[in-house]
């Protein structure tokens, strides 16, 4: 019998190292850098480097009259185009005190939740990507198609629609817009639960993500994160609900909060929501009232010398727009308080200590958009 | 609370506070010296209790430099701004705020990386954006740059 030899463990000093997940990585979904500092797969510090995108929209702001500054806010969170649109129209409108009239505010509202919704789509299939689950990114991209095909028909484009603008809309609806947005509801409905049986029902999904990237409620507040990240650790944040603009006061939606804070908490914020959007929809889309898609605007906008901010609901949180006026046609100073930088920086408080593995969902479970991050 | 009675109590609270009229926001001017003292004081206050910093920036007025911060209460709903002043426009300095709200460390370096406003005991301060090459702060009004900027 051969004699069994141990040998005696050899001690590896243990030791910090970097990495870089970045620019190019799968899961950073954009050119994002994270320098990691692991120990063995610990992750020990991440520092986010940003920039390889930055545009200086802000700057160019300066430059731009109003109406033409808001073709850059799609740039920014290219996913919710709309709703970035929509932040500049209201503080535009809200600055020259015009009312809109109320089949603007309804194609609007019914527009931006369309937005969430296939914004979420989106990050739904990414994110089942991320944890390996392809067929989630072929069922989220199929269904949003339907989503992008109500747009193409009634704003002209697919992605970057700049289709409102102040005072209104660019032009009006599409005589078939009901129907397909009717049609699609009705579609997303079914397809929903699909998604449900994938991977909110799925026993590997749910330990995988289960306590990983934890966030209480008082960090949410003091790191500001908002949108269904900040929900998810029971921060009440919605601005639909605390300032609401367009129709939302007069629809009836549920602000969804939990108060886990962990990264499946976060996925299930977002299910819920796409709920939510679908409900405030259906109460919309028989009674749009008929009228003007415009009102008649100067052909030169002034805003009054001034300081304004506005703040809508985006995908991923709050989106502020912080301008000073000083009278011109063009804005003296634009600040866009954008909801993924500001995730962003809870990244390295809520993946410290867990595996590097794990950073790959809860990077994902934050929604970030790389452009906004950068601008 | 109401404006009326929130204006009060930042008075009382933080004397030096210099009201600015006609904003959206209730606004005040506050001594850069003595900035995160006060808005320690914002914070910690159980009337107040200014607990989300939800914009952070600065802005470059024709003869000084200002960092604006929005601030509002999730447990009372109240909100106000609080502007930092400094006119110096070679080695602008303010305190970072922070260890008080978290947020503010991405969003100070945004400050400094596009404006160039230095914030003491930040736990990182460099540039966020550009690279740390870079020459000059192009949010300040006086920035050219012949190269990257065109002027239509």
């Amino acid at each position: 019998m051969k004699e069994v030899i141990h040998t005696p463990v050899q001690h590896v000093e243990e030791e910090e190292y970097n990495i870089n997940m970045g620019p190019q990585h799968p899961s950073t979904h954009g050119v994002l850098r994270l320098l990691v500092t692991l120990q063995g797969e610990i992750v020990a510090k991440l520092q986010p480097h940003c920039g390889y995108i930055h545009r200086g929209i802000e700057k160019m702001c300066e430059k731009d009259t109003y109406p033409q500054l808001i073709h850059l806010t799609d740039r920014m969170d290219y996913l919710s185009a709309h709703i970035n649109n929509h932040a500049i129209c209201l503080l535009v409108e809200d600055a020259l005190q015009i009312e809109v009239p109320e089949r603007v505010k309804y194609i609007r509202t019914i527009i931006d939740e369309l937005t969430r919704i296939q914004s979420h789509q989106l990050w739904w299939s990414s994110f089942g990507m991320d944890l390996g689950g392809l067929t989630c990114f072929f069922y989220g991209l199929r269904d949003r198609e339907k989503i992008l095909d109500i747009f193409e028909e009634s704003c002209g484009s697919r992605l970057l629609h700049s289709y409102y603008t102040p005072g209104g809309l660019m032009w009006d609806i599409h005589p078939n817009f009901q129907k397909s947005v009717k049609d699609f509801i009705k579609y997303f409905r079914k397809k929903i639960k699909d998604y449900e049986r994938i991977l909110s029902g799925n026993v590997i999904f749910r330990e995988r993500s289960r306590g990983i990237g934890v966030l209480t409620k008082e960090d949410a507040i003091s790191y500001g994160i908002t949108g269904p990240s900040g929900r998810a650790s029971g921060f009440s944040c919605d601005v639909r609900k605390h300032y609401p603009y367009a129709m939302y006061d007069k629809v009836q939606f549920k602000e969804v909060l939990h108060t886990e804070g962990d990264t499946l908490q976060r996925y299930l914020a977002r299910m819920e929501e796409m709920y939510e959007s679908m409900k405030i929809i259906e109460q919309l889309i028989d009674n749009i009232p008929e009228g003007d898609h415009q009102v008649k605007m100067k052909a030169v906008l002034k805003l009054p010398a001034g300081e304004y901010y506005q703040r809508v609901e985006s995908a991923r949180g709050h989106l502020g727009v912080y301008c000073i006026s000083d009278g011109n046609k063009t804005p003296y100073r634009m600040k866009f308080r954008s909801p993924s930088f500001v995730n962003l920086s809870v990244l390295d408080h809520i993946s410290r200590n867990t595996k590097i593995a794990d950073l790959v969902a809860i990077g994902a479970s934050l929604d970030l958009v790389i452009p906004d991050i950068d601008r | 609370m109401d404006i009326d009675k929130l204006k009060e109590k930042v008075i009382a609270l933080v004397p030096e506070a210099e009201l600015e009229e006609n904003k959206q926001f209730l606004t005040f001017y506050i001594p850069a010296a003595k900035a995160h003292e006060f808005a320690l004081r914002l914070r910690n206050d159980e009337d107040l209790a200014f607990d989300y910093l939800f914009c952070l920036t600065g802005v470059d007025m024709p003869k000084f430099l200002t960092v604006v911060y929005h601030l509002t209460s999730t447990r009372h709903d109240h909100s106000i701004v609080i502007k930092v002043k400094t006119e110096n426009r070679e080695t602008p300095v303010v305190d970072t705020v922070c260890d008080i709200w978290r947020t503010a460390e991405f969003l100070e370096r945004e400050v400094y990386d596009l404006l160039g406003i230095r914030f003491s005991n930040h736990p990182d301060m460099r540039r966020i954006f550009l690279d740390e090459s870079w020459v000059g702060y192009p949010l300040r009004k006086d920035y050219t740059d012949e190269v990257n900027i065109i002027e239509l």
